[in-house]
């Protein structure tokens, strides 16, 4: 059924019976050409290019919680390409330019919001990092705008510019970053993965990697043994726990990261802002709560959950750069687990397991890339080989010592 | 984590006073192990889903290095000892 | 308007009045009231409006899970958006609005988004607002967003302050109901440290509106107890790792105007041994067509508005319930004197062998309220028919939820009991006992002996021995309650979440379309995301699914339960952490110096350093820096260097340990020499550099950057301890104890000469000498060491903190006749550049020793030092990899800045093209025009190579020319001299 003004108008006359699932809730086939075990943002988007733009429709998506029940839906919904790296900086212009076109492409308003992503510094050293960064994307045709100190306080001026610990200088701007509604990206590609007939089954929990011969021919599930040609890894946090199954030990670490939300507001602040001198970003949904977060916890975790401390900390930083923010309640905080790469940047490739596919490392940049993620990770399983825009980011690289390194702390998951 | 680390040479401490490394159950290889040894201690980590061992560091305390003992799906911490006397096999 | 307040009764203070403003208009009410119990006694029912439809909406609790009555409340930097009416202590000068409505409370234009509600169901907007796609950012979305949103928020600056504390304690009681009074009360008396919290302006919880008389008594015996601690207004928000609980104490939130010297707001980390929850628990609402009208209200509300604050509901009510709660409202009502037209039970026969005037109404329904802005009527529908009956008020009861809130922040699960038709938690979970009727009791005297008996076991668990409960365990009869999920047949919209109004057809929608999951319901609909985060909603929304798919509440499950129990404010999350003390101040030992020089001062990390010195008549930075620059290679300058990292590194083995930390050699360094080192990180990349002396043998002090002063240290530990603990090696910061001041330029020897007691010339103290020296004969020792960072003839000088201004003022003295200036960052900064050395724009955690030029310097005879191996992989020694060099304009009046990138001469500007980045630049005073170093693709092999430095990002584009790094002096003569 398609959505459109029309369907709305007609279905709200007629009660709104007629609507139907948006997507089916098949039993597991025995074999399916290509099994993704994590039914998430990545993992949906993978299943939806595949079958949508490389044809490959004989795919069944296992995810153990309910749909989109991992990072996709407990995310800070931020969209951005602005990238440093020549590894990465392609990669997640091709993410922005698919999200400009997702919402007509699937057929669901997932609420694309081009509102521009500021990152404000505060010093001379930080302005020339993202001098560089700014030139960086100019030169892959990115948009990206230096603003000064003046041109923040025009556009932002409920921000700290009189009594700031760490004046702010100035800041760089993406104007076509911003938010995305991020549950209905994961309803979005499910409900158009599904009906190119791919096979999204939840509440089945992958248990086991069956291999013959040293190949990959299928998984043991919550729901019994499910065949497959190829096997694509798109589990987040929980990589390293499926790729154990296999035998493959992976440079990730799982970290929590927390976000939070406040009480409803009328329209505060309308683009996404980043703080310079301490962790904290914001934005505001369209229901009015402010989304904002910091940095993660900083230990290994698999507990959705974060501690009190970090949650202070936010809090800090957020008033330190919005100063007004002080009689502003956090409404709920809640905590994703990160597949923190040693690196800070993705892992889209294949093993050196037979019909094993790997897309992991996402860090906490995985939400803004899931339509790249999806489209580059369905072309390696489709094609074989890597797409253009993701060629570096190879499993091997850190082996080899082609780290992509945008931060450049190094081999230390809890400082990227 | 845990919001409480039991230093064992200063006693219980909320977790700010720390700084978190990672992974103690590696091993440094000798220099000359070759480059896929070195690989796996540098790069790989085994990232466990339950009991992991790891480094933490009481950087607004003691400044000892500190084998700490974690689960990382309760958060509970299980033991607490210090690095280098643990290595040399003294107690802690 | 008409007033509501009953003439005698009520915990309310009648000889007092207090004066309160709602929605500019003034009214009265009296201490003990809040603010939505003087709304009501005032006879404004009309308190607020919903978030999509705009509907009229009232009061419909007594507390913390409100979702209608949100108001804005104070002025200015005290606005505070979407406060609960009825958690408002009211209080002189309290000025309240209402919120979500335009023009105004009662005529509210939004109103009619309810007439398009058809085509409004849950998550319409999912599927429309796509075309044309440029739409969204520009129409749709700017008129959700106006419409959406609750309270508008403040940008002015919040005059209050907040603080933060720390708790230890050995029990921590949370909830001062019956259950939680009689925890507290055992533990007190066992000589247990206690803490009770209370959301409450009073202690009591349910006691306070049954008037029971053990309430006073309990009080006075807490209250003598000295260790027990009562902390009212106190609503603990969070349970962490290891039993810490997070709690906000509203200390000033009941007064207009805080005094200044108290926090409004404080943030407590609690640390308990042990806790009891006694939470008590939530009554469940009804779901029926227009149960959101004003004038609808919890039974439990109503009774809490009658006994506590002495106001009816109206001149006529109706009771709509499912349990015995709306018969102790009816009861109640009665007593005071209001009408109950009726008592609406869907049940066969109720339990409750009701007494009172009131007609019973079994196995019947109230299908529809009927009303806009107050009740008019109810329409009933059951085994004898229909009927309407008028009435301005309506008490519902829906059965119990217990409050399991924070036993759940943990990741415990919440488990459906038949029995309760409720979920419970885990009743013990380690440290936190859950007790009352947040574990499923009923009666007061059951919950008085749950409370004493958890206690006596929490405490008994941390071996307080033979602790006697002070209220006996009493047989709790309720009966097994069944669940009433909605009513069949309501015309109406049926609330589920009001606040957010999600209505049953919206349910029923969500299961229609697949998104029956509980959390995919909750994410569709918006159930249960309102400021109440569904504490009302989310048990009637389980049924309502489970009911529409065909399964028990038990399989649907809940949604997660997070922190916070209720909204937190950010004030009280950063306490003092505010302006200018958001973080520390570091200030050099040489800061007062440094500003009776005049200097102007820069954040740098947490440090404010001194940036140049400017002198009369000089207008621009820039003039400042190139005076001092030009008299440094002149003359002889000062600057602070006492931010840089010092570290006293001691030990039989330190010289071993250094030798495997740095990449070159330093196991040879003789005593009272200085040498330049390079740490490496295990993965090969430079981490750090810096000047390391041996001052004697086992005794060597290590310099690092400003930045990693602390990483490095600990650093170094982490290899002493963890890799190598059989090294005897020790480390001790001294960043904070020492002063540390270059001296350089041609003249600096001779200032020196002048206060250092020793001789010092090149012969005596070469370069890169290092030693304790003797100052202003034999006064003062201090450490001097013959480096340089400017490329001239220098000198740092350490001093004890303490001394630090005093020498530096007998060096200026000193200097004078040679004209020595102080100079700052900036123009150390320029000389830096001049000379081609590197900070951390340069190491910035990808490069090689070979890239920056010092591939020669990495050992190859050491077996082995951090970084090694991996500094032997393919791509780290890759020959095209960036590495350092210079660049200049190639018309010397040409400029460009830090961050441009670099292509070759006549390359389109793509990525593919882009072949390095300008890592420092500055105007050179010495030669005249602008130089940079810059990390270029196989750069060194490059140098003459024309090259377009460029910068899109300003639209600059200059035509450069690759270079040696070393701009001056390269032969290294002035250093030598």
């Amino acid at each position: 059924m398609r959505y459109s003004a029309l369907s709305v108008f007609l279905n709200g006359l007629r009660g709104n019976s007629g609507w139907a699932p948006a997507w089916r809730q098949p039993q597991p086939k025995p074999h399916y050409d290509v099994i993704i075990v994590g039914g998430g943002g990545h993992g949906l988007s993978t299943a939806y290019y595949l079958a949508k733009t490389f044809g490959i429709t004989n795919v069944a998506v296992l995810e153990k919680g309910y749909l989109g029940s991992g990072n996709i839906g407990r995310n800070t919904t931020i969209i951005r390409s602005n990238y440093l790296l020549p590894g990465n900086n392609p990669f997640y212009e091709l993410s922005m330019k698919l999200w400009e076109g997702l919402e007509q492409d699937f057929n669901f308003n997932a609420m694309v919001s081009q509102r521009g992503v500021l990152n404000l510094f505060h010093s001379d050293a930080q302005r020339d990092a993202y001098t560089r960064r700014g030139n960086a994307m100019r030169l892959h045709g990115v948009d990206a705008e230096l603003l000064d100190r003046q041109a923040v306080q025009a556009k932002l001026p409920f921000l700290d510019f009189n009594n700031a610990r760490f004046p702010i200088m100035g800041g760089l701007l993406q104007p076509r970053g911003g938010t995305v509604r991020h549950d209905a990206v994961a309803w979005g590609y499910a409900r158009g993965a599904d009906s190119h007939g791919v096979d999204i089954i939840t509440h089945c929990e992958v248990t086991g990697i069956r291999r013959e011969e040293g190949r990959v021919v299928g998984v043991e599930t919550t729901k019994g043994f499910i065949g497959c040609g190829k096997l694509a890894l798109a589990a987040a946090g929980n990589s390293t726990v499926v790729a154990d199954m296999a035998g493959l030990r992976l440079p990730i670490e799982s970290h929590v990261l927390q976000a939070f939300v406040s009480e409803g507001l009328k329209p505060f602040i309308d683009c996404v802002v980043t703080f310079g001198a301490g962790h904290f970003y914001v934005s505001q949904s369209d229901k009015g709560g402010l989304v904002f977060g910091g940095d993660i916890d900083g230990y290994n975790s698999y507990a959705q959950r974060g501690n009190l401390a970090t949650v202070e900390h936010v809090a800090e930083a957020g008033v330190a750069m919005i100063p007004s923010l002080t009689r502003v309640r956090y409404l709920r905080t809640w905590g994703g687990i990160m597949d923190m790469s040693m690196d800070g940047s993705p892992i889209i490739d294949r093993t050196h397991i037979d019909n094993l596919y790997l897309n992991a490392g996402w860090c906490y940049g995985g939400f803004k890339a899931t339509p790249a993620s999806g489209y580059c990770y369905a072309h390696l399983i489709a094609r074989n080989e890597p797409h253009e825009t993701a060629r570096q980011m190879r499993l091997d690289r850190f082996q080899r010592g082609y780290q992509m390194d945008e931060k450049g702390v190094g081999a230390q998951p809890n400082l990227h | 984590m845990a919001s409480l680390i039991t230093c064992p040479h200063c006693g219980q401490r909320p977790k700010e006073e720390f700084t978190i490394k990672g992974d103690a159950s590696l091993t440094r290889p000798a220099p000359d192990a070759g480059p896929d040894v070195w690989y796996d201690y540098v790069y790989l980590r085994s990232n466990p889903k339950g009991l992991h061992k790891e480094y933490w560091h009481h950087s607004s305390g003691c400044r000892r290095w500190l084998i700490v003992e974690r689960d990382t799906v309760t958060h509970k911490v299980h033991s607490v000892t210090d690095a280098a006397l643990t290595k040399l096999g003294g107690a802690a | 308007m008409s007033n509501h307040r009953l003439s005698t009764g009520g915990r309310i203070d009648r000889t007092r009045t207090i004066k309160f403003s709602f929605d500019g208009k003034a009214l009265t009410g009296h201490p003990g009231d809040t603010l939505a119990s003087a709304l009501l006694a005032n006879g404004i029912q009309l308190v607020g409006r919903s978030f999509k439809y705009h509907r009229p909406r009232g009061i419909l609790t007594a507390g913390a899970a409100e979702p209608n009555a949100l108001v804005t409340t104070g002025a200015g930097g005290r606005t505070e958006a979407n406060t609960r009416a009825t958690m408002i202590e009211l209080h002189d000068g309290l000025i309240a609005r209402s919120q979500n409505r335009w023009p105004s409370l009662a005529f509210d234009i939004g109103a009619a988004n309810g007439l398009l509600s058809p085509f409004l169901s849950a998550g319409f907007y999912y599927k429309t607002f796509m075309w044309p796609a440029g739409f969204w950012e520009k129409v749709y979305e700017p008129l959700i967003r106006n419409a959406a949103g609750l309270g508008k928020a403040t940008y002015e600056a919040d005059p209050d302050a907040y603080e933060k504390c720390w708790a230890h304690c050995d029990l921590l009681v949370i909830g001062a109901g019956p259950a939680g009074l009689a925890a507290a009360l055992t533990a007190g008396r066992a000589g247990a440290r206690v803490l009770l919290a209370d959301e409450g302006f009073a202690l009591g919880g349910s006691l306070l509106t049954d008037g029971d008389a053990t309430l006073t008594t309990i009080l006075a015996e807490l209250d003598a107890l000295p260790n027990v601690q009562c902390l009212p207004r106190t609503t603990v928000i969070g349970w962490y790792d290891d039993n810490v609980f997070g709690a906000v104490e509203r200390v000033q939130k009941h007064v207009a105007l805080p005094d200044p010297h108290q926090p409004v707001e404080r943030f407590w980390r609690i640390i308990a041994k042990q806790a009891i929850l006694a939470t008590g628990a939530e009554e469940r609402p009804l779901v029926f067509g227009g149960n959101d009208i004003p004038g609808v209200m919890m039974a439990s509300a109503m009774r809490s508005y009658l006994n506590r604050q002495a106001v009816a509901p109206g001149k006529r009510t109706v009771v709509f319930t499912t349990n015995d709660a709306g018969y102790r409202a009816a009861a109640d009502l009665e007593a005071a004197g209001v009408d109950v037209a009726a008592i609406v039970d869907p049940r066969a026969r109720s339990d409750a062998g009701w007494q009172g005037k009131a007609k019973v109404l079994a196995n019947s329904c109230i299908v529809d309220a009927a009303g806009g802005k107050a009740l008019r009527s109810v329409h009933i529908a059951g085994a004898s028919g229909t009927q309407t009956i008028e009435a301005d008020a309506l008490a519902m009861s829906g059965g119990w939820s217990p409050i399991i809130h924070l036993a759940c922040h943990r990741g415990a699960k919440p488990v459906w009991s038949e029995r309760h038709a409720a979920f419970l938690a885990p009743e013990r979970q380690e440290g936190l006992t859950i007790a009352g009727a947040a574990s499923g009791h009923a009666s007061t005297s059951a919950c008085l002996g749950d409370g004493a008996r958890k206690a006596a076991e929490a405490l008994a668990a941390i071996g307080f021995a033979r602790v006697e409960p002070t209220f006996l365990s009493a047989d709790d009869t309720q009966a097994a309650a069944t669940p009433f999920w909605y009513v069949k047949g309501s015309k109406g919209k049926a609330f589920v979440d009001y606040q957010n109004d999600v209505h049953l057809k919206d349910l029923g929608l969500a299961v229609r379309e697949g998104y029956g999951d509980v959390e995919l319901a909750k994410r569709y609909t918006t159930n249960g995301m309102a400021t109440d985060q569904g504490k009302l909603s989310n048990i009637n929304a389980i049924g309502i699914l489970a009911e529409a798919r065909g399964v028990s509440p038990a399989e649907v499950g809940t949604t997660t339960f997070r922190p916070f129990y209720t909204p937190v404010s950010f004030g009280a999350l950063t306490g003092t952490s505010r302006a200018k003390h958001f973080q520390p101040a570091r200030k050099s030992p040489l800061h007062e110096w440094a500003k009776k020089n005049g200097a102007v001062f820069v954040e740098t990390g947490l440090w404010y350093r001194s940036a140049w010195f400017p002198r009369a008549g000089e207008t621009t930075w820039r003039e400042s820096v190139d005076r001092e620059v030009l008299n440094i290679r002149k003359n002889a300058g000062l600057c602070d260097a006492s931010t840089l990292g010092k570290i006293e590194i001691f030990g039989k083995d330190a010289a071993t340990f250094l030798d495997r930390v740095y990449c070159n050699g330093f196991a040879k360094l003789p005593v009272g020499r200085a040498r330049y080192g390079i740490m490496l990180r295990e993965d090969g990349l430079i981490y750090d550099d810096g000047t390391t002396s041996r001052l004697s043998e086992d005794h060597f002090f290590m310099t690092t950057t400003t930045a990693l002063a602390a990483g490095v240290l600990t650093h170094l530990e982490f290899c002493a301890q963890t890799l190598w603990p059989e090294l005897e090696v020790h480390f001790a910061s001294s960043t904070d104890q020492w002063a540390q001041m270059a001296i350089a330029g041609p003249k600096s020897r001779a200032i020196l000469s002048e206060i250092v007691d020793e001789d010092i010339s090149d012969a005596a103290f070469p370069f890169m000498s290092a030693r304790t020296v003797s100052l202003f004969g034999g006064n003062l020792e201090g450490r001097l060491f013959r480096i340089s960072f400017s490329g001239e003839l220098a000198y740092e000088l350490g001093v004890p903190a303490g001394y630090a201004e005093s020498v530096a003022d007998a060096i200026m003295q000193a200097g004078a006749k040679h004209d020595i200036c102080a100079y700052g960052a900036e123009a150390l900064g320029v000389l830096r550049i001049e000379k081609g050395h590197v900070t951390h724009a340069e190491i910035n955690g990808t490069v090689t020793p070979g890239d920056l030029g010092f591939g020669r310097m990495v050992s190859t005879t050491k077996p082995d030092f951090i970084g090694k191996a991996m500094l032997t992989r393919e791509g780290m020694q890759a020959a095209d990899r960036p590495r350092l060099v210079g660049v200049k304009p190639i018309n010397p009046e040409t400029s460009f800045r830090t961050g441009s990138h670099i292509l070759a001469d006549g390359a389109a500007a793509t990525l593919e093209n882009d072949q390095g980045y300008v890592t420092s630049s500055c105007f050179s005073p010495n030669l005249g025009h602008t130089i940079g170093l810059a990390l270029i693709n196989n750069g060194p092999e490059r140098l003459g190579e024309k090259v377009m430095i460029w910068n899109g990002l300003r639209n600059e584009f200059t035509e450069g020319v690759i270079c040696s790094p070393v701009f001056i002096d390269p032969e290294n003569e002035k250093l030598h001299a």
